[in-house]
């Protein structure tokens, strides 16, 4: 009862009215901060919230005869998420179509992430053991890109692996290549277009735990004759693993509901589950297979977030 | 001398240092930037080639400045950011002032939770839930009009607004507050004259921020677009679909110096001593 807002410290001298004023005081406060944050709530609960709801809802409806839905409750749109029915036969069968999308973002965005892993943990690394004022730079340089516009930055990666582009130019002059790399609409060019677009996500919380990192505890392992492999192994990784474990999320989790990367890097044939539910709300004017698609790409993120969080608090706890 | 010993080897062996990280670090910098550097130097390309530099030229930004759809979706985006960074800035700011610098109350994670929730929504799956909600209200009021693209971006404008605004609070010293009402200041005055203040630079990175988030965004902006209603990155990718010239390069040019001009502001005005 110390510290009831601002009214508090002179309320409480009067004890006795002191005590009930305080708790009247501690009442108005409580409605004033409610009231504080209501518009964002309001907001949010109106545009966030409920539209989710209707997609739920329209997820087991039937769609209609043009785009929308009609009203007739069925579980189809959920049974044919990874079903196919034979139109000859009648008989249920795996929907490949669907199948080889889940399974191609679920690939790019596990490769997305240990990519981004492989080049970011040794640039975190030299980020956390540079002087200070050079740090903060670096941090700033590599965090700068991304909040750059993702389509300008993926117009970028195109101009830079397309057939004509920069580093075909490079390759060719240097006598690497004798004919210009095709990478552009193929998974590899949307593969690195996430890693290009997503890599300071994986910078950002890695140095955040390489900088806690205790030089004496490498220092030990040096003197106890570890090799630099040993050390990296059993002492900085171990060390640092709550990094790993946050900056792979953080990435997983944009790569797995890309929609920008792989609709201009991609093609055709290299679709990702973002594409696939935008397409139903398009030209496949299917809304109910749209909407059950989009709650499993949300499911998906979900769980990720839940490691995630679980992780946050295991290493952080109280803050 | 075994001082002298132990100082040498410390020259020759950094225990800080491991083989091959400085070269990866230097790499991920220039892969990162090159690219972008690339799109910046063919925007001054004369020539119509985006792959061979003839010679120096701005024709292709006279020409994106001259270009009608140009203009067009640059004033809708722009009209945009605007209002949506003042509608989510004001509730953020408040949002903040609540959730801040007195002992949480019962079920302020809930109401974090709630703010952060756009956050944590793939953009994609936001996007058709916005499309089918909207159409559902179109069709029953048969209401349309600017407000719906408004209102989704004020949604996921409101968290990035929130952050720096938080954080600034959160770092603030009670003290001040408890001066002035000791000093017998009404809330009111103790709020505009101290409180506020102090969370100006946190007001103005969170205003800057969801800017730079509105003007950028695509895939909202794509699907919840109203007939033309088309803003500057819808319009990008749209022509990424036909002909690359470098008039894209040019409005991508100007793209990139206004949000890394913003993001220099937030960084200098969120690092700055308090």
């Amino acid at each position: 009862m110390a510290e009831i807002g601002q009214s508090g410290s002179r309320a409480s001298t009067l004890i006795g009215i002191g005590a009930k004023a305080a708790i009247e005081a501690e009442k108005r406060e409580l409605k004033t901060r409610w009231l504080l944050v209501s518009p964002a709530i309001v907001i949010i609960c109106l545009a966030g919230f409920l539209p989710l709801t209707i997609i739920l809802f329209y997820s087991f409806m039937s769609p209609g005869p043009y785009a929308g839905v009609s009203f007739e409750p069925t579980f189809r749109a959920w049974i044919f998420l990874i079903l196919e029915e034979d139109l000859f036969e009648e008989t249920l069968g795996l929907n490949y179509a669907h199948i080889s999308i889940f399974s191609r973002s679920i690939g790019l965005a596990l490769g997305t992430t240990i990519l981004t892993l492989i080049i970011g943990f040794p640039t975190a690394y030299f980020i956390a053991t540079r002087p200070i004022r050079q740090r903060n730079f670096w941090l700033f340089m590599i965090s700068l890109p991304f909040w750059s516009n993702l389509l300008v930055r993926t117009f970028a990666i195109m101009m830079f692996i397309r057939e004509q582009g920069f580093v075909n130019h490079v390759l060719l002059y240097l006598g690497v290549i004798d004919k210009p790399l095709s990478i552009m609409f193929t998974p590899t060019a949307v593969w690195i277009g996430l890693v290009y677009a997503y890599l300071p996500l994986m910078v950002m919380p890695l140095y955040a735990s390489m900088e806690k990192l205790d030089f004496r505890l490498i220092e030990a392992a040096y003197d106890l004759y570890a090799s630099r492999w040993k050390v990296l192994q059993k002492v900085i990784i171990p060390l640092v693993k709550p990094g790993i474990v946050a900056g792979s999320i953080l990435v997983f989790i944009p790569s797995i509901g890309a929609y920008v990367t792989p609709k201009i890097l991609g093609g055709g044939k290299s679709l990702m589950l973002g594409n696939l539910i935008s397409n139903q709300f398009g030209t496949s004017r299917d809304w109910p297979m749209g909407s059950a698609l989009a709650l499993f790409l949300m499911a998906m993120v979900m769980v990720a977030l839940i490691i995630y969080v679980r992780n946050e608090s295991r290493n952080n706890p109280g803050g | 001398m075994a001082e002298l010993l132990a100082k040498r080897n410390r020259q020759h062996f950094n225990v800080r240092r491991l083989p091959g990280f400085t070269t990866i670090a230097t790499f991920c910098l220039i892969a990162l930037y090159l690219p972008l550097i690339l799109v910046v130097f063919f925007s001054f390309n004369a020539d119509r080639s985006v792959t061979v530099f003839s010679h120096f030229g701005l024709n292709w930004y006279e020409e994106a400045a001259r270009n009608t759809f140009v203009q067009n979706a640059t004033w809708l985006s722009l009209k945009l950011a605007f209002f949506s960074t003042v509608v989510a800035t004001t509730c953020a700011t408040m949002a903040g002032l609540a959730t801040t610098r007195q002992k949480p109350f019962r079920g302020q994670s809930v109401v974090y939770g709630i703010i952060n929730q756009p956050l944590m929504i793939p953009e994609i799956v936001t996007a058709v839930a916005l499309l089918t909600f909207f159409g559902a209200i179109k069709q029953a009021t048969q209401v349309y009009g600017f407000g719906y693209l408004l209102t989704a971006h004020i949604v996921f404008c409101i968290p990035f607004a929130y952050m720096p605004i938080r954080a600034r609070l959160q770092d603030m010293d009670l003290t001040l507050e408890h001066a002035a009402a000791d000093l017998y200041a009404s809330p009111w005055q103790a709020f505009k004259r101290v409180t506020l203040p102090i969370m100006i630079p946190g007001i103005i990175a969170g205003a800057m921020l969801s800017f730079v988030i509105s003007f950028d965004d695509v895939i909202i902006s794509m699907l919840v677009a109203g007939p033309g209603e088309t803003t500057l990155p819808v319009w990008m990718i749209g022509q990424l679909r036909r002909g690359l010239t470098p008039q894209i390069n040019a409005v991508s040019t100007v793209l990139l110096a206004v949000t890394f001009l913003v993001v220099w502001m937030v960084f200098v005005l969120t690092t700055r001593k308090k």
